[in-house]
This record gives C-alpha cells, sequence and structure tokens, in this order.
C-alpha cells in the first residue's frame, strides 16, 4: 500500500489523518481506492480525466509531470501538492 | 561536491551570442521591421478603480492616417468559461480583460484600448482623442485593507477559494492555502525561546531593460504571425489563440531577442491586442510599451503583509514555526503566496509548522513571477527571525542555521521529503569563506547573513540538432535565451557529441521550427531543454555509429565512442571526418530530443554582506557582499556566476530602494528609472561569489537551476548586516533611509 500525505485542507475527509494508506499502480488507481475509503476526496483532487488544475502530484519526492498516470509503486509517498507553474514556480 | 571532470561542460567559452549583443546588431522586439508596417499606441486607464460608462473611438478613427481602434469589444464574444493557461484554472474574462478592460479598470493603467496608425506620433495623438467616460470608485491598495470588512470590491463576483475549492466567502481574498505538520502547540510549548514579528515588503518591479514589443500580422490567408519579447513563445501563441478563440494551428511566433524578463515576459500584454489591431487593417502592427507602460501595465512582484513565529531549545534546535502571510495579487488572483508559503521555512528541517496563506486581490497591476517568486518576501520575514533566535540563544548565525538545516529526507511543510540537496553545503562554504571569517572594521559597520530556497521546474522542452558536413552541428531549440542558456544548452550537446561548445551553432526556434517548448523560467532552461539537448545529442551519436558500422562492416554496437573519435578495432574516424561522410552512408543526419523531465532539483543560496550605515542619513552602503548557491554542476562557470551576482544585486535593490510610490488614490508616483531607484555598478563593490556543487541526481550531468535562489536571501542577510550596524531590527522593505532613520529615532525614543 502506498503512503498517501493529505493536504491540511483536505483531513476534514479523512477524519483528520495527515496520512492515509491506498492501493494502486497509478496515481489514478490510488485516487480511486482513497474515494472507495473516504468518499468526496476525489472530487476535490481530479477534475474529469486529469488532477485538478491548482494541485500537483509528487511521488516519492519528485513532482510529477505524468499527473494522474505516474507509476506508484506498492511502498511510495504520495504528496498531493499546491501547484507550482509559470514563472514559479514557476 | 562534483568530482566529475567534462572535456566542455564545465568549462567557460565564448557565449554563442556574444559578438551580436556587444555590436548592438541583435534584434530585440522593437527592431522588428516589416512592409506597410503600422505603429500602435495604448490607452491605458488614469484611475485605479473605476466603472466604464461609455468609450467613444470615432474621432480617432477620423484623425488623417489612422487605420484600426480595438476596445475589449473586438474581442470575440460569448459566455464566461475557465481556461488553463499555465497557471491553474482562471476565467478568459480575467484574461482578456487583463489585456483591455470591460467593465471596470481595476488599476491605473489598466488597458482600455488600442490605435493603429501610420506613425508613432498620429497613434499618440488618436489614443488621446478616444472618449472614456468612467464613474470613479474607491481604491483598495494592500492586502491588510482589502481583507478588512467593507472594504471595496475589485471583484464584484469573486469568491475565496479553499486548495481550489470554491466557497461561499465573498470579498477580495482569491484563495487561502494552509500547510499543516506536525503538532504547532506542542513545538512552542517544548520551546525556550519565541521570537514573533511581523513584516511588510512593497510592490517591486523586475526592472527588465528592455521594455515589453510586439508586432503582428493578421495574414490574408488567415494565419497570425507575431514577433515579439518574451520569455515564452510557445505560451504567446497558446495564450492569443485562447483569447482570440482561433487553433494554435494559426499562430506562429518568433521569438526575438530579449532584454530581460526575470519572470515579467511570461505573461502576455501586447501580442493579442497588435493582432486584434491587424486583423481590422490587414497590416502589420507594432506595439512597443514606454517605460511608463511597463511600471503601469505590467506585473510586478506582490507586496506583501507577513507574520512568523518560531520557537527554539536553548540547545538550538527549532521546535516549532508558524507563518502567516497575505500577498497582494494586484487586479486578478495570483500572487504567488503559495510557492511564498512552501519556501519560508524550506532550508530548515522543523517538525511542527503551520502555515496560512493568502492571494489577496487589489487596485495594482496583476502581480506576476519575479526571479523565485514569493520566497524572497518570505525570506525576509522567516531569516530576520532566525537571527534574531540565533542571537537570544547566543549562536554563531550560520551554525544555528547548520543545527537545523535541511537535508536529504527532511518534509517540508508542503509534504514531500527532500532527495539530494545542498543546504548544509551552502552554509558549510558560507561559514568557511573569508569573507566571513575576515574582520569588519569601523564604526557604524556589520555583516549578516541568510539563506533562500527556490524549487526549480522541469517541464517540456525540445531540441532537434543537424550534424553538418564539416562536422559541426546546427542546434535549434525552443527557449529565449536571457542568461547565455543557448550556450550552456549547446555545450551539453557539445559534450555528449565530444565536440568543442564552438563547434555548435545554436539558435531558437520560432513555434514552427521547434517542438513545444515551455517558458525560460523556473530556472528550468538549462536543466530541461539542456536534458532535451542531451537526449538529441544522444540521437545523433546514435546515428552516427550505425553510419560508422555501414562504413567498417561491423555492428553498431562495436563502436566506441569518445570525445569525438568513434573506433572499431583498428578503424577510427574523428566526428569531423564521419560527418564528411554521411551522404554516401545514407543521407543527413538529425537528431531529436523532447522531454517532460521530473527531478528539478531545488537550490540553496546563501548570501554573505557587509554594510555601513550613517546614522545620521540613514543610508546604507554595502561595503562587501558574497552570493554562495549550489548549482548542481555549474554547465558554464562564468553563467552561473553572472546569475548569482545578478539576483543579488536585484535583490539589494529590492532590500535598499525599490518600491512602488503609491498616492492614496492608487496613483504610481514613480514610473520612471529616474525615480524608481535601482542599483547601479557605481553603488555596489564587485559581488562575489562561490558555486557550490552538489549533483542533482534528476540530471544527466547533475544540473540545478541556479536562475533565482540568488535573490531569496540578500534582503534579509541585509536587514540582519543592517542590525549590528546600526542596532534597529528592520521590518519593512524598503530599508531606505527614511526608514531607517525613523527605526533609529524610535529606538532613541
Amino acid at each position: 500500500m502506498a503512503e498517501v500525505h493529505i493536504p491540511a485542507m483536505l483531513r476534514e475527509l479523512t477524519g483528520g489523518r495527515a496520512m492515509v494508506e491506498a492501493a494502486g499502480s497509478t496515481v489514478r488507481e490510488v485516487v480511486e481506492d482513497l474515494e472507495r475509503q473516504w468518499p468526496g476526496i476525489r472530487e476535490r483532487l481530479v477534475d474529469g480525466t486529469r488532477l485538478r488544475a491548482n494541485l500537483s502530484v509528487a511521488v516519492d519526492g519528485e513532482v510529477s509531470p505524468l499527473g494522474l498516470a505516474e507509476a506508484v509503486e506498492p511502498l511510495s509517498e504520495v504528496h498531493f501538492v499546491a501547484a507550482i507553474k509559470g514563472g514559479a514556480p514557476t | 561536491m562534483s568530482d566529475r571532470q567534462y572535456a566542455v561542460v564545465g568549462t567557460r567559452p565564448v557565449r554563442h551570442d556574444g559578438a551580436d549583443k556587444v555590436t548592438g546588431r541583435a534584434l530585440y522586439g522593437a527592431d522588428f521591421q516589416a512592409a506597410d508596417l503600422l505603429h500602435g499606441c495604448v490607452l491605458r486607464s488614469p484611475h485605479s478603480h473605476a466603472r466604464i460608462l461609455r468609450i467613444d473611438t470615432s474621432k480617432a478613427m477620423a484623425l488623417p492616417g489612422v487605420k484600426a481602434v480595438v476596445t475589449a469589444a473586438d474581442f470575440p464574444q460569448g459566455p464566461d468559461r475557465m481556461v488553463d493557461l499555465g497557471d491553474g484554472d482562471v476565467p478568459i474574462s480575467y484574461v482578456r480583460g487583463n489585456l483591455l478592460a470591460s467593465g471596470k479598470v481595476l488599476y491605473r493603467g489598466h488597458a482600455v484600448a488600442a490605435v493603429a496608425a501610420v506613425s508613432q506620433h498620429i497613434a499618440e495623438e488618436a489614443a488621446g482623442l478616444i472618449e472614456v467616460e468612467y464613474q470613479p470608485l474607491p481604491c483598495v491598495l494592500t492586502a491588510p485593507e482589502a481583507m478588512q470588512e467593507g472594504a471595496p470590491l475589485v471583484h464584484e463576483d469573486l469568491k475565496t477559494k479553499e486548495l481550489g475549492q470554491p466557497t461561499d466567502r465573498a470579498g477580495n481574498v482569491a484563495e487561502h492555502l494552509r500547510f499543516a505538520m506536525g503538532d504547532i502547540d506542542a513545538g512552542f510549548a517544548a520551546a525556550d525561546v519565541v521570537v514573533e514579528r511581523e513584516f511588510r515588503t512593497a510592490t517591486v518591479h523586475q526592472g527588465y531593460i528592455e521594455p515589453h514589443a510586439a508586432t503582428a500580422l493578421w495574414n490574408n490567408d488567415g494565419r497570425v504571425l507575431i514577433w515579439c519579447s518574451t520569455q515564452g513563445a510557445f505560451i504567446v501563441r497558446d495564450v492569443t489563440a485562447c483569447v482570440l478563440d482561433i487553433p494554435v494551428s494559426r499562430l506562429k511566433v518568433t521569438p526575438m531577442e530579449i532584454g530581460g524578463g526575470f519572470g515579467g515576459k511570461i505573461t502576455v500584454y501586447l501580442e493579442p491586442v497588435a493582432a486584434l489591431l491587424s486583423r481590422k487593417c490587414g497590416r502589420p502592427v507594432k506595439l512597443v510599451m514606454t517605460r511608463k507602460d511597463v511600471f503601469e501595465g505590467t506585473g510586478p512582484t506582490p507586496g506583501s503583509f507577513i507574520r512568523v513565529k518560531i520557537g527554539a531549545r536553548n540547545d538550538g534546535r527549532i521546535t516549532a514555526a508558524q507563518a502567516y502571510l497575505a500577498y497582494e495579487a494586484g487586479a486578478n488572483p495570483g500572487s504567488m503566496v503559495v510557492p511564498g508559503a512552501m519556501c519560508i521555512f524550506a532550508a530548515y528541517d522543523i517538525a511542527n509548522v503551520a502555515i496560512d496563506c493568502y492571494d489577496v486581490v487589489v487596485n495594482k497591476p496583476s502581480t506576476q513571477a519575479y526571479r523565485a517568486p514569493g520566497a524572497t518576501n518570505a525570506a525576509f520575514a522567516a531569516e530576520t527571525v532566525v537571527d534574531e533566535i540565533a542571537e537570544k540563544l547566543a549562536l554563531d548565525p550560520i551554525e544555528f542555521r547548520l543545527r537545523n538545516a535541511a537535508k536529504e529526507g527532511t518534509r517540508r511543510a508542503d509534504g514531500p521529503k527532500y532527495r539530494r540537496i545542498g543546504c548544509v553545503e551552502v552554509l558549510e562554504t558560507m561559514k568557511q569563506h573569508p569573507h566571513y571569517n575576515a574582520p569588519l572594521e569601523g564604526p557604524h559597520r556589520g555583516r549578516g547573513v541568510a539563506v533562500g530556497f527556490w524549487f526549480n521546474i522541469g517541464f517540456p522542452s525540445s531540441c532537434n540538432i543537424s550534424v553538418n558536413a564539416d562536422g559541426t552541428v546546427n542546434l535549434v531549440e525552443g527557449s529565449t535565451d536571457i542568461g547565455g542558456s543557448r550556450t550552456s544548452i549547446a555545450m551539453q550537446a557539445a559534450e555528449v557529441l565530444g565536440i568543442a561548445a564552438e563547434d555548435v551553432n545554436p539558435s531558437v526556434g520560432d513555434t514552427d521550427s521547434i517542438g513545444y517548448t515551455s517558458m525560460t523560467g523556473g530556472s528550468r532552461t538549462t536543466f530541461a531543454t539542456g536534458w532535451a539537448a542531451w537526449e538529441a545529442a544522444q540521437d545523433v551519436m546514435r546515428q552516427m555509429k550505425e553510419r560508422a558500422a555501414k562504413l567498417w562492416g561491423v555492428d553498431p554496437a562495436a563502436i566506441t565512442a569518445e570525445t569525438g573519435l568513434f573506433r572499431s578495432g583498428e578503424n577510427k574516424l574523428t566526428f569531423r571526418e564521419l560527418a564528411a561522410r554521411l551522404v554516401e552512408t545514407g543521407g543527413p543526419i538529425v537528431g531529436r530530443g523532447a522531454v517532460n523531465p521530473k527531478g528539478a532539483g531545488g537550490s540553496f543560496a546563501g548570501s554573505i554582506v557587509d554594510v555601513e550605515v550613517d546614522p545620521e542619513t540613514g543610508k546604507v552602503s554595502i561595503l562587501r557582499f558574497t552570493s554562495v548557491q549550489d548549482a548542481g554542476k555549474a554547465i558554464h562557470p562564468s553563467y552561473v556566476e553572472g546569475q548569482m551576482q545578478g539576483g543579488s544585486v536585484q535583490g539589494i535593490g529590492w532590500a535598499l530602494n525599490e518600491e512602488y510610490f503609491m498616492s492614496s488614490d492608487g496613483a504610481m508616483l514613480n514610473s520612471s528609472f529616474l525615480d524608481y531607484r535601482m542599483p547601479t555598478a557605481l553603488d555596489l563593490p564587485m559581488i562575489d561569489t562561490a558555486i557550490v556543487e552538489v549533483p542533482n541526481p534528476g540530471h544527466p550531468f547533475g544540473v540545478r537551476g541556479v536562475g533565482e535562489a540568488n535573490i531569496v536571501p540578500p534582503p534579509a542577510a541585509i536587514a540582519n548586516a543592517i542590525y549590528r550596524a546600526a542596532g534597529v531590527r528592520m521590518r519593512r522593505l524598503p530599508m531606505n533611509p527614511p526608514a531607517i532613520m525613523e527605526a533609529i529615532w524610535d529606538q532613541r525614543d
């Protein structure tokens, strides 16, 4: 199971937990498993077929350009983080 | 530290674009010429906040020589919709509304209409004939004021979002985000020393020397051709296509040479307007901003209000850190407060952290990126408090930072753990640097230090390399060259190809000539486009080996290639010799590289500064300044040093002088370089540099971007130096003579 770190402002959906476990070989599958455990969280993370525009996902410390398609290993650490775009984050 | 030796990487060849730039032959945005070219002028709002009741362009159109006038009504009309143009979802009405105001003007300098005419003078005269009837509205200019109940609303329909989720709270707060880790109350309870301070920073501009300039031709075949000064030709293409509601394939954007950007030339201001004018009159139209236009009509970096609270034990370990950041977004959401919040404690390993940040709209120009956007404001606050705690604990300020420094495995408050980083190495280099260990003698003098962080980013890049018969190669890439990146990219290709940097002829392609490449920004260019060049060069080498194998009748796998020499047994050919035989072995060789890489690898930077404060006038003189930064691997050390010096100087200007000096009704009163005081070579000593190399495991050569982290620590380091020189803790930027004197007098009282 991957270790999924929940942004502070979504912890109301996970009973206040900052970290939960979820299964999946991609971020998309991990989100589906999160939704199964914590209904309502998918809508806050995903917009249609992509991550919400203000979010990025980091797997094992690296922000992924692939988003929901990024591969997740059984012991991966998954973070949903604020997107850094443009000149920033650019 | 990097000890890998390369043939090309790490050397200092002459830059490929140097001759054109020092002889004045390089062509910048305003230099573009075309047959039948018209000149344009943009009419801008004299009010910081007003309703537009009526626009009458008839007198302007009637002026002889005027060929077209446009207003927001000339944009495609229709219901508002959300678009993602690289900065998250935004209403297209905001994007179009910043190009040409519709309904309301939101800041002084907001574009309202534009004219194209046969001469610049006629265009300016015609702009003056456009009649705009305004209903002035009360304005709001700072984040704390805009957050108050009953403050004038910049956007009547704006609702606060929380992590992108709309709430029902109306007001000027566009976004609230929170980062939290550990138990903040327990962390402060465990502290022996707690310091809490408030800070304010003024709006400042990137100050690029070349004003924005764009020429557009809406051609008879329906294609739109644009030549402009931009940090991202593909962003210009995509934004222009979006606001004009045409396919991207109908646009071709050619980036001209660029005279600085620092994040401020990612946003599009002129190109769609020039295109609209051209569509109306069928001729190419050039728009060039004045310096006043640049200050009043483009995006500076946000002013901010920040509160920081840090607790530490007597053994020098930080137990908790808390921050509240409210940044001025300007007229539209997007103040870069989020990266500021993510960077504010990024240099430290702290178990208990709570950060709240607010993106607040005000009646100033929409703010944009400026070199490590958001991070300099944040570091000014955090690093000043860190310095104060070190003093209370009687610890050397660098030693205190080292005891808490982030390292591989440290978790940042916004989530991920660091991979290999160079924070400790930067601090150790500072501690051992001759500057830090030199005596500082004389009255009213003080030394200060600070560190800062910037993430750096990846994003897509493309590169093509074609081999010439004389053994040189032509390299086309998509990143506008602002700081010598053409050469740093060419050097990475040369290293792989085993040829000299001078044998690579690099150029920046237009949007028809090269694959999608994101903007030059986020310190990504040498990292990501360099990686694309590495891939393209690998592709060339694979094909070159196949050609050699064909000549020698051997398996390509049996060919070795080192430093430009292909070998198989007794057979050998240099790169140049093999390049001369491409026609007979199958034809031209073109290599391609296209990447969207992870692993950008953040960069840490530190500043050491000595100042002298005149106690009678408050003038601060920089006596000595040293910039230290982790470059991962410095591809071209001279350019890395140049980035460190440039970022440091901009940080010094931000610290001591620069600010949008605003009237109470929202007018910028110093919108020229005579009054907006940026440091010059006459104001500063030579900026010393020390490059630290902790290779980035996420890049073939270990590169970390170096364009931004260097601007983050200077204001805090200077504030800390001023404290030691004059005994006053400065908590407001700029720290100009009036501010220093006020602080000295307050202390005497």
